[in-house]
């Protein structure tokens, strides 16, 4: 080593990244170029998209897909097979990915909780409690009606959740909401299963819906939950420069002009739409909102104006390519998607997690 | 991402607080055990309340016999009729109740110390879902019933337990590391639940779901002699181990600066915990909340330094016994498992246990 390199700063060292661990100081990681990360998720988006268009157990080449789509003829099978069933269901896959992704990466900013995932507020358990009460009360059977079902018990509970979290001084911090999302899950989660050992028809029902998946829909689903999802997507992305502000801490985020009430509603508001509309639709489908969000700021950092529309672009890819492989792999039966999100997630976490410390939140 | 920034509802020791210091109780020179006030009435005050519950449930019921009756059964002096509902049925459901809840109770407040969150819980390791995963397994593929069942539990929450701890640990096992592989671990194992709950017979897949909620219905003497014997070997240790338990959460140097080996400590207690939560299963199924719930409601009722491993288990053993008398009565003559109703009061209770500190403006 030459002598005339001066001793270098104990600072954040610059150059190549540090090992991982290598201090616990908080170093500053060399971060893959932005843009060009945003580029490859849209890539990987496209193709995932095109995959689910193409792949199934029924197998149609992608040119007649593509005539399919565009309304000219060919065999009308086919053509049935991807107006029908495979393009209402990618579009489930994109509207159910990126309410997961941006309400996991919500989630994880508002809680400052880096597990925090739909599961914790109370959403999915408000949704199983709606969903129970439809078919074994009121008697509901179609589809539509659990979905609204499900979309006003991920609302009502939700509200209760922040409520009861933000009772008291202090107002609801991250941990206040943990705890509140907790209790009240566990005391609906009882009355579900209460419910599905009381009544043979609801279990049955319940059991299938429990397995979040993406086939079996037509367009109304979407077309009815689609102002929840905008709304929802809107609201989350308005809603970076100031969770971004409120990550400093809240005195230092109020400093910066962050209004650190109305950023808390406001997001929680985008994560009840987002969250109780993706359960609606798909039913509880683990694991994406809550490894999407760390994936990608593995890549850009923990800025939330990059954080927000990667997850858009990363967590509907992960869907479609973990349903396109569940048509694939059991071939000619299928795997839910969740569970193949599962399968393959949770590794990615696992590895995340020993590999290094978690990108800061 | 620390530790520090998720754990900011266990209440802080306060150390400083003169008036509740204590005193230290010293039996030989080996054991030495510092006994506080308001913990010992808190202690008293749960034994009494165990008693009474468990008179009651040994007392009512579709065939009531008295007090005096169920004493002189007790004694071995009873009739015939009682001394087959006392001793046969309501005696073994109690003993078992009770030394579940226990179990659950002090694994669970082992737990949140040393993930040093208040979420923590043997869940929080993939152990229930991995026993589940076991159970299920054994009932709806291998179709088979009765102590396989609870085998297949033990070896799916072992395994994945023992997978959990290998896969967290990197120079000692760290908290937020374990809960994050845990919740990994879960999500695969759920996913796998939910599958093997739709590809099988409702029939089959309802009466799965009973096991998986968790019920004390049925149970015998031969489900509580083995978690009796288990219990009367864990607890002791866990309970010595616990004193350095108590300066683990002061965090780890200030816990290695006062002698402590943190690493081995660590270890040592999430294994024995563990244990305890396994033989609970065993004995029971995985019984929601009890282990999440009661730690934190014996920590608000006692506000006590330390690990407070003997008022968790306590308390845990008060929330079971309570919830199965409900799950027995409140619907009868359906019995509900008792895991329905340790998820409502439980998590009712705990709800309603927070407003009210934060309403006073404590945690």
């Amino acid at each position: 080593m030459p002598t005339s390199t001066p001793p270098r700063p104990a600072g954040p060292a610059p150059g190549p990244a540090p090992g991982p661990d290598a201090s616990p100081l908080p170093t500053r990681r060399r971060r893959v170029h932005r843009p060009t990360a945003l580029l490859v998720a849209l890539v990987l988006l496209l193709v995932a998209v095109t995959a689910s268009l193409a792949v199934g157990s029924r197998e149609i080449p992608l040119g007649t897909v593509v005539d399919a789509l565009r309304g000219a003829g060919g065999n009308a099978q086919d053509v049935l097979v991807v107006r029908e069933l495979r393009v209402p269901r990618t579009l489930v896959g994109i509207a159910v990915g990126v309410a997961l992704g941006l309400s996991g990466a919500l989630m994880q900013a508002l809680t400052r909780n880096p597990l925090a995932d739909p599961g914790l507020l109370g959403v999915n358990a408000g949704a199983a409690a709606a969903m129970v009460t439809a078919v074994g009360v009121l008697g509901l059977t179609s589809r539509l009606q659990l979905v609204w079902a499900a979309v006003a018990g991920a609302a009502v509970v939700s509200v209760l959740v922040y409520l009861l979290g933000a009772t008291g001084r202090g107002g609801a911090t991250p941990v206040r909401l943990a705890l509140a999302g907790t209790a009240i899950s566990a005391a609906l989660y009882a009355y579900v299963s209460g419910m599905v050992l009381l009544d043979t028809r609801t279990f049955d029902r319940f059991r299938f819906w429990q397995v979040g998946t993406l086939a079996g829909h037509d367009l109304t689903v979407v077309t009815q939950l689609l102002p929840f999802f905008v709304v929802g997507t809107v609201l989350a992305l308005s809603q970076a420069r100031s969770l971004n502000a409120l990550a400093l801490g809240e005195d230092s985020g109020r400093a910066l002009g962050a209004h650190v009430g109305r950023t808390r509603v406001l997001t929680a508001v985008a994560v009840t739409l987002l969250c109780g509309a993706a359960t609606a639709a798909a039913g509880p489908i683990a694991f994406v909102g809550l490894a999407v969000p760390h994936l990608v700021r593995a890549l850009t950092g923990p800025d939330q104006r990059w954080v927000l529309p990667l997850s858009c672009l990363v967590s509907p890819a992960l869907l479609l390519f973990g349903d396109v492989l569940g048509r694939v792999v059991v071939r000619p039966g299928e795997l839910e998607v969740s569970i193949v999100t599962a399968i393959l997630g949770a590794p990615v976490l696992i590895a995340l997690v020993r590999r290094r410390r978690l990108a800061q939140l | 991402m620390s530790a520090a920034s998720f754990d900011g509802a266990v209440p802080r020791p306060r150390v400083a607080d003169g008036a509740r210091a204590g005193r230290t109780v010293r039996a030989g020179r080996a054991l030495s055990v510092r006994v506080e006030g308001r913990t010992l009435t808190v202690c008293v005050v749960l034994l009494l309340l165990l008693a009474a519950v468990v008179s009651v449930s040994l007392t009512t019921g579709d065939y009531p016999i008295s007090v005096p009756d169920v004493l002189r059964t007790l004694l071995g002096r009873g009739e015939r009729a009682d001394e087959f509902i006392v001793l046969g049925l309501r005696l073994p459901r109690v003993v078992t109740g009770l030394l579940v809840g226990a179990a659950l109770g002090v694994a669970g407040a082992v737990f949140q110390l040393v993930t040093r969150n208040p979420l923590g819980s043997p869940d929080v390791i993939g152990f229930t879902s991995g026993a589940v995963t076991g159970a299920l397994v054994v009932l709806l593929v291998l179709q088979l019933g009765g102590w396989a069942v609870s085998f297949g539990a033990l070896v799916g929450g072992g395994v994945t337990a023992a997978l959990v701890y290998l896969l967290s640990s990197r120079g000692g096992v760290q908290g937020y590391r374990l809960i994050l592989v845990g919740i990994g671990a879960s999500a695969v194992l759920q996913a796998g639940n939910s599958y093997l709950l739709t590809r099988s017979r409702v029939e089959d897949a309802q009466s799965a779901q009973l096991w998986i909620t968790g019920s004390l219905n049925g149970r015998g003497w031969e489900q509580a002699t083995p978690l009796g014997i288990g219990l009367a070997v864990l607890l002791p240790v866990l309970l010595v181990a616990g004193r350095s338990l108590t300066l683990l959460d002061l965090g780890d140097d200030a816990a290695r600066a006062l002698g402590v080996d943190v690493g081995r400590t660590r270890a040592l207690v999430l294994v024995l915990a563990t244990a305890l939560t396994a033989l609970a299963a065993m004995a029971a199924g995985p019984i929601a909340f009890v282990a999440l719930a009661a730690p934190q409601v014996a920590r608000r009722l006692t506000g006590a330094v330390g690990a407070g491993l003997v008022t968790a288990g306590l308390t845990g053993a008060l929330l079971l016994l309570v919830s199965d008398l409900a799950a027995q009565r409140v619907f009868a003559p359906t019995q509900l498992p008792v895991g329905v109703v340790t998820g409502a009061v439980g998590g009712l209770y705990l709800a309603w246990l927070l407003v009210s500190q934060w309403r006073r403006g404590r945690g």
